[in-house]
């Protein structure tokens, strides 16, 4: 890795997230929807968390009320200390489907956060060649996005994103819509550039794979409203490659994984949403 | 250009670029199938077109009368004479730039006003229920109603066929620009906040360029509107302009003159409209409709 995107300032604060008793509603009266209830959580400067669960269960909006966007109805939810209040550059975000301009090249795309702390052209250019690089996209500066591959669209997110040095990277199913080659590809280089820029990664999916591979630890959340049921510390050593998705170690985390999962829509059915909060719950509420 | 490519090649072996035609046969095949289709969609035009003329010619010459009456109309070899001897005229000219000076002055002022208003109609709830009700009501008026009252508030005929034509420019561009912004992708507005870009950045780096297609579209077509009413104004109250001459020809019965006005008028409006959309493709080179459509 290159020293011009390497960014290890020890004044710099590490991107360490804490919630407490966090409720997120949408809407006003009757049609009010609760979308997370009663999350206490921390995440430590330099985690790799991952947030799994169903479709609905509100792991989007919490990655949107890190980022700014959601406002938050109860509780507290704290970047190194501060209350966040609005969207900024030191909190990255990566969509299941790019947020890429499309009137703008691939390099112009990766400069955006540059551009807008006025850094002059000559230099911001050169950053963007080289997190380009480092991303695999040396050769595509000049193209725009919808010239790319979903892959590789990925992949200059990804740059427009670690150019800004964020704190916090967020990431909302990136690699969902990708083939399963293309996002193996994508799952490794995202460990490659964690380690390299030193920041805490918020991970939203539904693959189980994909989390515990990723992932420090992972978080199961239950359905709507979302609510932190479980939590799988995953002491799997890195580097970690391919080859780990088989090991014995990697299946025993799945079926646990799996069956807080699965405790997920059985409770739901039968209705016993009370599980929810005590973690970590290993399980199996099948039987 | 007017030559088919094997054509081309077999007359000039020393070809600037033979080698990108060796080696791409795909690309080829591929750029004479286009050549063959815009061949045959060119002579099928031009097949059409000669029939349509040759009916006019006949009629002229037979002086056609049932519900048309050719009896004055001039005939296309009329016309054709006529326009051989059309800058002669040494007043021909001054109309034509004359019209095309009061293009431009109402044009560029509805194209700023319009773009200029529509971004902050579309972008600010509050501009929309200002601004949005007293223009509804003044869009449904033709700029052919406004000439009266134009005639009122300025003092020269000059400035109130400006007006005129800036009247039939500004809706198009106004409501295509509204259109634009309303359909931004709001995540596009959400990634450029994350990436640190205040309200000023938005609408200079995502709102401006993510309407700009539907804003050249409202210029195309602000642009064809503005000749329709140039037009029209001039001939009712105008001294000089292609629309004048149209009508004058008439007064003067120098009836091929009004034909070779009515051509001006389409030459001079289609190349207006050519060019915004010449220059609306420079300014997006991302923009690709075509890949879309057929």
């Amino acid at each position: 890795m290159t020293d011009a995107v390497d960014s290890t300032d020890p004044a710099r604060p590490r991107g360490a997230i804490s919630m407490r008793d966090l409720g997120i509603h949408f809407g006003e009266g009757e049609t009010a929807v609760e979308a997370v209830r009663g999350i206490d959580l921390t995440i430590a400067a330099g985690e790799f968390v991952s947030v799994l669960g169903p479709s609905g269960c509100g792991k989007s909006t919490l990655i949107g009320a890190i980022a700014g966007f959601t406002p938050v109805t109860s509780g507290e939810l704290l970047l190194d200390e501060e209350p966040i209040r609005a969207p900024g550059p030191d909190r990255g975000v990566v969509f299941q489907q790019h947020t890429l301009f499309p009137w703008k090249t691939v390099s112009e795309n990766v400069e955006f956060g540059l551009k807008m702390r006025g850094i002059s052209r000559a230099e911001r250019r050169q950053t963007a060649r080289e997190i380009l690089q480092q991303v695999g996209l040396g050769e595509f500066l000049e193209h725009y996005p919808n010239q790319l591959s979903g892959g590789m669209q990925q992949r200059v997110s990804l740059a427009r994103v670690l150019v800004n040095r964020p704190r916090v990277l967020l990431m909302d199913e990136p690699f969902c819509s990708l083939d399963a080659q293309t996002r193996l590809e994508m799952q490794e280089m995202l460990l490659d550039l964690w380690q390299a820029f030193h920041m805490t990664v918020v991970f939203v999916s539904h693959d189980v794979d994909e989390a515990l591979f990723l992932s420090d630890r992972v978080l199961v959340s239950s359905r709507r409203p979302g609510r932190i049921k479980g939590t799988l510390s995953v002491d799997l050593p890195r580097p970690r490659e391919s080859e780990l998705l088989t090991s014995p170690e990697f299946m025993r985390l799945k079926r646990q994984a799996l069956e807080l999962l699965g405790a997920t829509v059985h409770g739901q059915r039968s209705g016993t949403r009370a599980l929810g909060g005590a973690a970590p719950q290993l399980v199996s509420l099948r039987s | 250009m007017s030559r088919p490519p094997e054509a081309a090649l077999a007359s000039s072996p020393a070809l600037s670029r033979p080698l990108q035609l060796v080696r791409s046969p795909r690309a080829a095949a591929e750029r004479g199938r286009r050549w063959r289709r815009a061949l045959r969609s060119g002579l099928i035009g031009g097949i059409s077109l000669s029939v349509w003329v040759g009916l006019w010619q006949l009629a002229c010459v037979q002086e056609w009368d049932f519900f048309f009456r050719f009896e004055n109309v001039p005939s296309p070899t009329e016309v054709v004479t006529a326009a051989g001897t059309l800058f002669e005229n040494p007043k021909f000219l001054p109309h034509v730039l004359n019209s095309l000076q009061r293009i431009f002055i109402g044009f560029s002022v509805a194209a700023a006003l319009a773009i200029s208003l529509g971004l902050l109609i579309g972008r600010f709830r509050v501009a929309s229920q200002a601004l949005l009700p007293p223009l509804e009501v003044l869009r449904p008026i033709p700029a052919v109603a406004w000439i009266p009252l134009a005639i009122l508030l300025f003092v020269s005929a000059e400035q109130s066929m400006v007006f005129i034509t800036f009247i039939g420019a500004f809706f198009p561009i106004l409501l295509n620009t509204i259109h634009g912004v309303q359909g931004i992708d709001p995540r596009l507005v959400n990634a450029s906040l994350t990436l640190g870009a205040g309200p000023v950045d938005v609408f200079r780096e995502v709102i401006l360029p993510g309407a700009l297609p539907s804003i050249v579209t409202g210029l195309s077509i602000g642009m064809g509107t503005s000749w329709f009413s140039l037009v029209t104004a001039e001939m009712i109250s105008g001294q000089y302009g292609i629309g004048y001459y149209t009508w004058e020809s008439y007064t003067l019965q120098n009836y091929p003159s009004i034909v070779l006005g009515m051509i001006g008028i389409g030459i001079l409006g289609m190349g207006s409209s050519w060019l915004i959309r010449w220059g609306g493709r420079r300014c997006m080179p991302w923009f690709k409709p075509e890949a879309n459509a057929r």
